[in-house]
């Protein structure tokens, strides 16, 4: 049977033949392998469900521009700033937790203490509570310890709130993504490390060309995940003086007084960012896979 | 006698409270080919394992190619001189036949694209694969997986050869074109220690056959006498039990 026809009608192969009947002699089907020809190539189905927030947003804007249009130009330097907080954090989460992740898996007894307590503590307090720490606390302890430390640079410490968000956000978010790439590691046959080993391949050169590569595939889905939530979560800034899109929101309503329509388009705002990345991932977990 | 390219002397090996080998004692000479049997939990595997190091022995001295393992500075320098073959295969499941003989060429010989390239196909057609180069693991049987792994090993132009349990995950159609290409390096005149249950194979290859039980080496000798004549009541109680089927 053609390829292509399989997969049109894949209850030809996978049916079970009615109870009391005798099976017909079984068609023997030769499944080929060709990229791209599976049915995940074709267009996800939910890509209608972002066009579909788009239009909503569009005809807002145009159908009713008063107040829609003002308040997205009114928001839209805090939509750049959500969107550079998630891509930037994200970048500095993914080396956090790559290390993180190999850290917990470590033989190094202290690496991996290390490891396991910045996991476990950080896990451990709300994020809003993390960036509140790293925008209040923390540059008063840094300054402290210049003062204590006679060293002017830190005695006289400041930073832009943007940094301080991104230090809570990596350093919270890390945590987390290093479960998931522990997880991923741990979920690659060991007997794949041994040959790798076995060939006289470092523990680093094994892991960087060989568990490595795999655990990544493996690890996707949830990475993905948590990019959608950190895309949300970066909506708490706005309490540590960040002016991101949920802030930029309040602030225009506190000029205007209209919560309905400046929420209802921040909502849009968000869902279509999360929807439109949810697309991107599963886009991304579909081509890169390999056959097992 | 020259000096073995493999020696054992009263290695001992524990895991947690099991005590998997009992002092064994065991020299291979260049060229050899030694066959280990014996009935599963006996041992074989740990102690082809505890060659090329990837379970570390508790007491007892291993020599391999010169290098004393417990004290070597760099454990991979000498095992990039040991080529390994799993039950499992092992293949690297994200590269492609071609590129799972390539890589470690790369990063351990340090070995120009062009040349590793050349070497892989040059293998690949001799496990008879060459049509598969391009293949991921996935894509081909546990012979043809078995035969590439084979090459895989080969490509580091190993001076051992361990084989642990080859042909145990195959199915029996697949089991002979893996036995073949072993025959061949056989004839070649690689060292090889095998563990396995073939007993074709053993006969025609084997210089050595051991038999294995409870973490000791009980009995040894050519293939043709160890069947035929055991010593032992453990051996023969074993054999008689294999040779049925």
């Amino acid at each position: 049977m053609p390829l292509k026809d399989l997969f049109k009608n894949p209850g030809r192969v996978f049916s079970r033949k009615p109870a009391g009947t005798t099976a017909p002699p079984p068609t023997p089907v030769e499944i080929k392998f060709i990229p791209g020809a599976e049915p995940s190539a074709r267009l996800d189905p939910w890509w209608w469900l972002v066009a579909a927030v788009a239009v909503l947003i569009i005809l807002l804007l145009v159908l009713k521009s008063d107040p829609y249009w003002r308040i997205l130009l009114f928001v839209r330097d805090g939509l750049w700033i959500t969107v550079l907080l998630t891509v930037v954090s994200f970048v500095f989460i993914l080396i956090l937790g790559l290390l993180g992740g190999l850290g917990r898996i470590a033989k190094n007894p202290v690496i991996h203490l290390v490891a396991t307590l910045y996991v476990e503590i950080v896990r451990g307090i709300p994020l809003l509570v993390q960036l509140i720490w790293w925008y209040f606390a923390a540059p008063v302890v840094i300054q402290s310890l210049g003062r204590v430390l006679h060293f002017s640079p830190l005695a006289n410490y400041h930073s832009s709130a943007i940094f301080l968000a991104i230090v809570g956000l990596v350093v919270c978010y890390g945590a987390y993504m290093a479960e998931i790439f522990r997880a991923g590691i741990q979920s690659i046959h060991k007997g794949q490390m041994e040959a790798a080993r076995s060939l006289g391949m470092t523990y680093l050169q094994s892991m960087r060309y060989v568990i490595l590569p795999q655990a990544f595939k493996v690890v996707l889905p949830p990475v993905g995940n948590e990019f959608i939530m950190l895309l949300k979560d970066t909506s708490l800034v706005s309490v540590v003086a960040v002016a991101d899109l949920t802030r930029r929101g309040r602030e225009f309503m506190a000029a205007h007084f209209n919560p309905i329509e400046v929420w209802t388009l921040i909502a849009l705002l968000y869902l279509i960012m999360t929807l439109f990345s949810a697309r991107v991932i599963s886009w991304l977990e579909k081509r890169r896979s390999y056959e097992r | 006698m020259p000096e073995p390219i493999i020696h054992m002397e009263d290695v001992h090996k524990y895991f947690g409270r099991v005590h998997a080998l009992r002092g064994i004692s065991l020299d291979v000479q260049i060229g050899e080919v030694v066959v280990i049997l014996g009935p599963s939990g006996s041992g074989k595997s740990t102690l082809l394992r505890c060659i090329n190091h990837l379970e570390v022995y508790n007491s007892g001295k291993i020599i391999v190619d010169g290098i004393l393992l417990k004290s070597a500075q760099n454990i991979n320098i000498v095992r990039r001189e040991i080529g390994m073959v799993f039950q499992s295969f092992n293949l690297f499941s994200h590269l492609t036949a071609a590129d799972n003989l390539i890589l470690a060429q790369r990063t351990v010989r340090r070995r120009e694209r062009k040349e590793a390239e050349e070497i892989a196909s040059n293998l690949l057609a001799k496990v008879g694969i060459s049509d598969k180069a391009d293949c991921y693991p996935g894509q081909l049987s546990g012979g043809q997986q078995q035969r590439v792994a084979i090459a895989r090993a080969l490509a580091m132009n190993p001076k051992i050869m361990l084989f642990d349990e080859p042909t145990s995950a195959l199915d029996p159609e697949m089991i002979k074109e893996v036995l073949d290409v072993m025959l061949v390096l056989a004839k070649e005149g690689m060292t090889m220690v095998v563990v396995s249950h073939e007993m074709g194979f053993a006969r025609a290859a084997a210089s050595r056959c051991i038999f294995m039980d409870e973490g000791q080496i009980i009995e040894e000798g050519t293939p043709d006498r160890l069947f035929s004549a055991p010593t032992q009541e453990r051996t023969k109680l074993f054999l008689s039990k294999v040779l049925q089927i």
